[in-house]
């Protein structure tokens, strides 16, 4: 009784499935929508946190350890990605003097 | 029951500030935003049960990401507004394909039952003493290339934020 009492109140874990799904698919139309380099970024990080968030949940509900320890490295992979994409930016605009991506089209053909 | 309202009202609050991070049209806006987005982010660890990783995002990603975002925004002078403008086509195609991909994530569930082994609020594994168990004991190796890793970017973007012309 008292567990059925306790799974009751527990939320769905659905619902963290159709939020994160949201949340990825808000970050996917940002990097779809966007120009400027900066804010792509930003989405790109949303979608990490997304797949963070999801990871944690299973975790949570499953009883298992190792979707935290993954969601920790994703973690250490985003800080290093966020910090080579910013040096990376600041480099293209210290060479084009914008952060317009369609600038960056000379690799295309 | 205060469970369930708080995931509602922090669920609420993060896809609204991811929302407006695509929506505001100053990047300085949109680092804010974002970091809302985070902190609620933090506050579904904690509803979840795992201390340690709301710990550690605040601190990476709010102090750390967000303060490289704002640095990188204000030191290059880039929050200027409508610099970027992009055909009123290529932005519904792109939503309409957001939406079609929410609803093909949504769509999945319906083919698989996804049974809980384990009520979150009761369970101990988001605690520092049981991650770090599991870090060091199964995840040694990992744990140990991404200082590599860690290493290797630091060195990179050092090269790269480097003036090679002085």
């Amino acid at each position: 009784m008292e567990g059925t009492i306790a799974q009751l109140q527990v939320i769905p874990l659905n619902y963290y499935i159709i939020f994160c799904a949201a949340l990825f698919a808000i970050g996917v139309v940002g990097v779809l929508v966007k120009r400027n380099a900066l804010v792509i970024f930003m989405s790109v990080e949303l979608m990490l946190n997304s797949a963070n968030l999801l990871l944690t949940a299973f975790s949570a509900y499953r009883n298992d350890p190792a979707g935290q320890i993954f969601v920790f490295f994703i973690m250490v992979v985003a800080a290093a990605e966020v910090a080579i994409g910013l040096a990376l930016l600041v480099v293209v605009y210290r060479s084009t003097k914008t952060i317009d991506i369609n600038v960056l089209n000379r690799l295309k053909w | 029951m205060i469970t369930e309202y708080l995931f509602y009202f922090l669920s609420f609050v993060s896809l609204f500030g991811a929302v407006k991070v695509l929506l505001s049209k100053k990047p300085v806006h949109s680092v804010l935003y974002l970091t809302l987005t985070f902190f609620t982010m933090a506050g579904h660890y904690i509803l979840l049960n795992a201390q340690f990783l709301a710990v550690v995002h605040i601190i990476v990603y709010a102090g750390a990401i967000m303060v490289l975002f704002l640095f990188t925004v204000m030191l290059l002078n880039l929050n200027i507004e409508g610099e970027f403008p992009k055909s009123a086509w290529m932005k519904i195609i792109a939503t309409v394909t957001g939406c079609l991909l929410f609803l093909t994530l949504i769509g999945s569930l319906k083919t698989f039952e996804l049974e809980m082994i384990n009520n979150p609020n009761l369970s101990q594994i988001g605690l520092v003493k049981n991650l770090g168990k599991t870090l060091y004991k199964d995840y040694l190796l990992p744990f140990e290339l991404s200082s590599l890793l860690f290493l290797s970017a630091m060195v990179g973007a050092v090269m790269l934020g480097k003036n090679e012309k002085q």
